[in-house]
């Protein structure tokens, strides 16, 4: 019998969808184990801590201080492996930009076993993940022998499930240390961008746009959906967009509910980044595109004209 | 100035991938391998470092198997100084063990500075260089796009969600490469050359086997086939309607 410790994501005070990932995937590892799961939320003072009990977490450990109110990589590695030293038989999180540098951190003090963006969590007589590789060309299923272990889930892969727990929230004291590197400043974009391997919703676009200024098309759309704008390898290196936009093998892969792939012909390591979107839409002048294999519907035709007829038709769904 | 790089030898990202007959790894026949992409930001980065010192060492590490000294190979080709090779049958899912050996390696090296890509292309796990950091108690800062050094110190910019985190550190730290820190170097015919002379050490890497058992290895569920919902914007409410009640995403 062991206890899971999920170690959740904040923003501006207000927990991050993928925290309720993280939480029901621990849910299913401590049901498993036939222990409890205990939240941990980190953060500035006031942090929300109210939900995760809601989604299946026995106790939230809160532990905030000014100095946590963004991620500090040290401290937050302070904090999470000292709570996790506590026992735990495994510890879960979101395979975010935060979670890729926090998870291997953890496993490092812990000097334990690290499963890495993982795409799905089960247990039968262990704990079963499913790990791809190659950007989704192929998918290992592994058992995780090493206890204690870190896990770290892709966000969008484990749907959050509700099953209300006590979620009793208890206070920790902080014991970050002095950080060995210190963040000095974050600079936040003219316009506050959702990151592509988080959005459930995202639009990307590639040499068919045939100009940089002509993303303003797909920017539209994305905001129309509430979602995030990404880029293919070619329109990124050909420096039109910033490489956090782009998607595929040697970018991010994604997992969108709904991903729009506009004048992008669909090159092998592309595809392997959207393997896991739920719905792929393709919009090519090109009917032999690949993308149009990959894609559940596709649309034929210029999108300079395909686009803004669908952004004008999104609106109406949205507000009607 | 004296700098490291731990580089992974990966199958190239076009390359198709067939998975074995055991069922558990893939079938490497035929298959293209190259210098891990991110990787070659890390390699480019200490060699303008060294540069810009105007002296020192750049030192490539890998662990791999015997293949992989093609990999250190390409590396010095870019320009690197020697290479060592801590020689593994294969790799372990589990990033600790090889984290583990190559922080023994680099533990007593007096490098200033450690470069690794910020994750290989092949397994994805965006790990083995902020585990080195923490396991030799070195500052790290992950996934930088920038990175200027001066001083004993540095300061290197990584992307977050919605921003980018700009930090400062002392050296001796370790720093993985994201895509955007520098444009790689091709090399040339002469360092290609060079390269062949340049000391290659092999040694035993002595892997522990990392607490991740291989249950299988197999393809991605196929998708179901698509369907072109029309042409031009006139499939617009088509498209729409599919979406909305065939997909439920909308």
């Amino acid at each position: 019998m062991a206890n899971v410790l999920a170690v959740l994501e904040q923003r501006g005070g207000a927990l991050k969808k993928v925290s309720y990932e993280a939480v029901t995937a621990a849910r299913r590892v401590a049901d498993g184990l036939g222990g409890e799961v205990h939240a941990l939320v980190i953060g500035g003072a006031g942090v929300a801590s109210d939900k995760p009990g809601a989604y299946g977490a026995d106790k939230v450990f809160v532990a905030a201080a000014d100095a946590l109110s963004d991620y500090q990589a040290d401290r937050y590695a302070a904090v999470a492996a000292g709570q996790a030293a506590d026992g735990y038989g495994a510890v879960v999180l979101s395979a975010t930009a935060m979670g890729k540098d926090l998870a291997p951190r953890i496993a490092a003090r812990l000097g334990c076993t690290l499963a890495a963006d993982v795409t799905d969590v089960t247990f039968d007589g262990g704990v079963i993940v499913t790990r791809p590789v190659y950007a989704g060309k192929a998918n290992y299923t592994l058992k995780v022998t090493g206890s204690p272990c870190v896990i770290s889930v892709r966000p969008n892969a484990v749907a959050p499930v509700q099953q209300q727990r006590p979620g009793a929230v208890e206070a920790v004291t902080p014991e970050s240390g002095e950080p060995r590197a210190r963040t000095v400043e974050i600079k936040q974009p003219e316009k506050a961008a959702l990151d592509v391997a988080e959005a459930t919703v995202v639009v990307s676009g590639g040499r068919g746009l045939k100009e940089p200024e002509n993303f303003k098309l797909l920017e539209d759309l994305a905001n129309a959906l509430g979602g995030a704008v990404g880029a293919s390898r070619a329109v990124v290196d050909a420096g039109w967009r910033p490489h956090a936009e782009q998607v595929g093998q040697t970018g991010k892969v994604v997992s969108p509910n709904l991903y729009f792939a506009i004048g992008i012909s669909g090159a092998i390591q592309h595809l392997a980044g959207i393997r896991t979107a739920k719905t792929i839409v393709a919009i090519n002048k090109d009917p032999d595109a690949p993308i149009f294999k990959a894609a559940d519907y596709g649309i034929v035709g210029d999108l300079f004209e395909v686009v803004p007829k669908l952004t004008e038709e999104i609106r109406k769904v949205r507000e009607g | 100035m004296k700098l490291a790089v731990c580089v992974k030898r990966v199958p190239d990202s076009e390359a198709r991938i067939r998975i074995g007959a055991d069922g558990k790894g893939i079938d490497e026949s035929g298959v293209k391998f190259v210098l891990n992409p991110y990787d070659e930001y890390a390699v480019e980065e200490a060699l303008k470092l060294k540069e810009v010192a105007g002296s020192g060492e750049v030192v490539v590490l890998s662990v791999g198997p015997d293949a992989a000294q093609e990999t250190i190979r390409t590396a010095l080709a870019m320009g690197a100084d020697r290479g060592v090779l801590l020689k593994t049958g294969s790799l372990p899912l589990d990033p600790l063990p090889v984290a583990q050996a190559l922080a023994a390696e680099l533990k007593d090296g007096g490098y200033d500075l450690v470069l690794f890509g910020k994750v290989a292309i092949d397994d994805s796990s965006h790990a083995i260089g902020v585990m080195v950091a923490e396991l030799l108690g070195l500052p790290c800062v992950s996934a930088a796009a920038r990175l200027v050094v001066a001083d004993g110190k540095g300061t290197g910019e990584r992307e977050i969600e919605g921003g980018v985190e700009v930090v400062e550190f002392a050296l001796p730290a370790v720093v993985t490469a994201d895509k955007g820190l520098n444009e790689p170097r091709y090399p040339a015919l002469r360092g290609i050359m060079m390269a062949k002379k340049k000391p290659l050490e092999v040694k035993e890497a002595g892997l522990g086997a990392g607490g991740l058992e291989v249950v299988s290895l197999a393809y991605p569920p196929e998708r179901k086939a698509g369907r072109i919902v029309g042409e031009g914007p006139d499939a617009v409410p088509a498209l729409i309607e599919a979406l909305k009640n065939e997909a439920k995403v909308l």
